[in-house]
């Protein structure tokens, strides 16, 4: 070969296989045994409002980012939108209108996402904030729990279940968050392959469990009911919108578990989960500010 | 054996197979090599030939300058060419003495120190491994000598060996380890001599059974010396995660082992110190890995010091047609030569050939604050934040996060799933710091 050729690059010269399309993927992956318990529960529509929040989604997402003058093409194809869709469809009763989980996905990817500059310049977990703009906007379509045809109300809205139930996921809720057990194994997978930081949902549930056990109230019914344990693996997990330093992390996810408790026990609204992981995105940037790691050898300030 | 290591870090590939097990490869005299006037931080040495001078191989033909300076001494006999103009690996600039080879070795020998290491003078110790210009063989260059004589009020009690070899695709340490295990332990125990040391241990990938093997026996004699496991991760070769690993003690920021009362030193560098104290033999020759899918015959070859890559590849089979890529050292750390007449020196220990296809580095993509970089950084800085700084010339800010604190090692890149450019924005932020501080009148 010619020396006059040589290819001169920066070390390191190799590079981890890992790729952000890698990851989203991977976080795809650990949706499917909930998208399948959603199936199960809810019937065929689940699988439909799922497809249509992801396509609408990754439509959104194209359009911005032409109209921004990026490679479009390089940028879908790293599955975030397709991931924000499915996580907001995730979080709809499933009864939710075609159109309306379409909006709640445009309102996703622009509001959440594009305005900020798209993928890892968000604030806020794009799909929350589709979703707090559907409970805003449509309040009743996004409190009809319906199970075997009937409307129903959730268990933490009073009905009753036995903790097998709110386990398997066999009760009214939103579309993705009824079955633990669905949850977990999904959420086993990331820890696995190391896609999310265990501190995360581990900060966050514990800290409900603790708090259950000081107020007198059944910790297993708080891990199980409700859209925790979506929350704990799937959404304050976003990379994007988690604190970067292992201290922010800790703080992140107790903080955001104390305001879900609170919301469930002495809050009358319904949405725990949505609102203390959208608070505690609006912290990280202060956590990344002031709650740095300690450096190697650095000797403790006096 | 238990496994030793630090926190954080990374399981990079090893790739190391291509060399692994096959014997050194003595490589013949080469017939024209080029010596480095500076290597290391030491001030430049001062040539004292001229052209078309005769000179004999391990002679002097360049006077070490300053405390930190290390001499010049020819590696093959024959006639100086002249000065020359040199690009080092990292691609600064620099003066080399040329000298064309006449194929003779009739090697310039020191006087032997003795027999008895028990009796040797540590100050005799540490002038002959400056006179035989011995450097730190791993990739740094830091002079022995300086290692060995630290500050009076400093005490040290550990002497630690390298065998950590934590690049991927080296195999050079791995093999002296395996071929010359009673040097190595001499070595050690010249060191500890000149240090007044009471303890010396030996630091190897716990895989690396052989080399455990064979040092441990030829250290079964001294019950000061320990040969430990380490756990295969990089980057285990780093000194401060050495160290951290093999004793527990972190060198404090800013600082150096000899604060933490230890001091280490690499396999080669061992060797060359016996060789030196013990057969008055000066460092002309060393051995480096070549290897990489763009070179035709790898493997581990003997060399002298200041043969050009251009020479060695040669040596070994020549390249492939596919290589696009030469990188002078190991894939993490290593610089990718802009030209091929670079010169060998005492502390380049390897060369890398790659293919096109492995030459070029993935697409970047937006960042997603995924905190790997946070998660694996050694020395526990926030990589893509310094990056980003560094990119908005926030000098604040780099001071603020401790830039320098880096040791430069590679891991953020590495793991980076983004593909971003993060330890390279990092060294050119550390520029612009220094840059700054020096434009405020050296007050940091």
């Amino acid at each position: 070969m010619a020396t006059d050729k040589l290819v001169v690059t920066h070390a390191p010269h190799i590079r981890d296989r890992d790729s952000v399309p890698g990851i989203m993927g991977g976080v795809l992956i650990a949706l499917v045994p909930a998208l399948i318990a959603a199936t199960i529960v809810f019937g065929w529509y689940s699988l439909v409002l799922v497809a249509v929040c992801a396509a609408a989604a990754v439509v959104t997402e194209w359009v911005w980012m032409a109209l921004r003058q990026k490679e479009a093409k390089a940028i879908v194809q790293d599955y975030s939108a397709a991931l924000t869709g499915v996580l907001l469809a995730f979080t709809l009763p499933p009864t939710t209108p075609i159109w309306m989980a379409i909006l709640g996905s445009v309102v996703a990817i622009t509001i959440g996402k594009q305005i900020f500059g798209g993928l890892g310049f968000n604030i806020f977990n794009p799909a929350l904030v589709g979703r707090a703009f559907l409970t805003a906007s449509f309040p009743m379509a996004m409190t009809d729990w319906v199970l075997d045809g009937t409307s129903t109300a959730t268990p933490l809205g009073g009905a009753a279940a036995t903790n097998l139930e709110l386990f398997l996921g066999t009760i009214g809720g939103s579309l993705g968050e009824t079955s633990a057990l669905a949850l977990l194994l999904g959420g086993a997978y990331l820890l696995y392959k190391r896609l999310i930081d265990w501190r995360l949902p581990l900060g966050y549930l514990g800290a409900v469990v603790v708090l259950a056990l000081l107020v007198g109230e059944d910790p297993i019914f708080h891990l199980l009911a409700g859209g925790l344990m979506l929350g704990a693996f799937y959404m304050l997990t976003d990379p994007v919108t988690s604190p970067l330093s292992r201290k922010g992390r800790w703080i992140y996810a107790v903080v955001a578990g104390i305001i879900v408790f609170m919301v469930r026990v002495w809050g009358d609204a319904p949405g725990g989960v949505l609102y203390s992981i959208l608070i505690m995105n609006m912290a990280v940037p202060l956590l990344d500010r002031f709650l740095p790691d300690r450096i190697f050898g650095e000797v403790k300030a006096k | 054996m238990a496994s030793k290591t630090f926190k954080s870090g990374v399981m990079a590939p090893e790739f190391k197979k291509q060399t692994r097990g096959k014997e050194i490869i003595d490589i013949a005299v080469p017939r024209r090599v080029i010596l480095p006037l500076k290597e290391g931080p030491g001030d430049p040495a001062k040539p004292i030939v001229k052209k078309n001078d005769e000179v004999r191989a391990g002679q002097i033909i360049a006077e070490a300058q300053g405390g930190w300076g290390l001499p010049v001494r020819a590696s093959i006999g024959g006639k100086v060419e002249g000065i020359v103009d040199i690009r080092n690996a990292s691609g600064q600039s620099g003066k080399g003495i040329a000298i064309a080879g006449d194929g003779s070795m009739d090697l310039e020998k020191l006087e032997p120190l003795g027999n008895d290491i028990s009796r040797f003078d540590p100050e005799a110790i540490a002038k002959r491994v400056q006179e035989a210009g011995i450097l730190g063989m791993g990739g740094a260059g830091f002079p022995t000598h300086v290692k060995i004589m630290p500050p009076p009020d400093v005490k040290i009690d550990t002497v630690i060996i390298n065998g950590a070899e934590c690049e991927p695709y080296l195999t050079c340490d791995e093999k002296v380890m395996e071929t010359r295990p009673e040097e190595i332990v001499a070595g050690l125990r010249i060191l500890m001599r000149a240090l007044g040391a009471k303890k010396g241990i030996v630091g190897i990938k716990s895989h690396k059974k052989k080399s455990i093997k064979l040092i441990s026996e030829a250290a079964k004699d001294f019950p000061e010396i320990e040969v430990n496991g380490l756990v295969d991760k990089y980057p285990m070769g780093a000194e401060k995660m050495l160290i951290d690993a093999l004793t527990g003690r972190r060198v404090p920021q800013g600082g150096l082992p000899f604060h933490v009362g230890v001091a280490v030193n690499n396999i080669q560098t061992a060797v060359a110190v016996k060789e030196a104290v013990l057969d008055g033999i000066p460092l002309i020759r060393r051995v480096v890995t070549v290897t990489g899918s763009g070179i035709k015959e790898p493997g581990d070859y003997r060399v002298y010091i200041g043969i050009t890559v251009e020479e060695l590849l040669k040596e070994a089979g020549g390249m492939k047609d596919n290589a696009a890529k030469v990188v002078a050292g190991g894939p993490m750390m290593g610089q990718a030569l802009h030209q091929l007449e670079t010169p060998m020196g005492r502390a380049d220990t390897a060369v890398l050939v790659m293919t096109e296809q492995e030459s070029h580095l993935p697409p970047e993509r937006p960042c997603i604050r995924c905190a790997r970089c946070v998660d694996h950084c050694p020395v526990f800085l926030n990589p893509i934040t310094l990056a980003n700084y560094s990119e908005r010339q926030n000098i604040e800010g780099m001071e603020r996060l401790k830039i320098n604190d880096c040791i430069e090692c590679g891991t953020c890149s590495f793991v980076c799933p983004a593909k971003k450019p993060l330890v390279q924005n990092i060294i050119l932020g550390k520029g612009i710091v220094r840059e700054a501080q020096s434009r405020n009148g050296g007050s940091d």
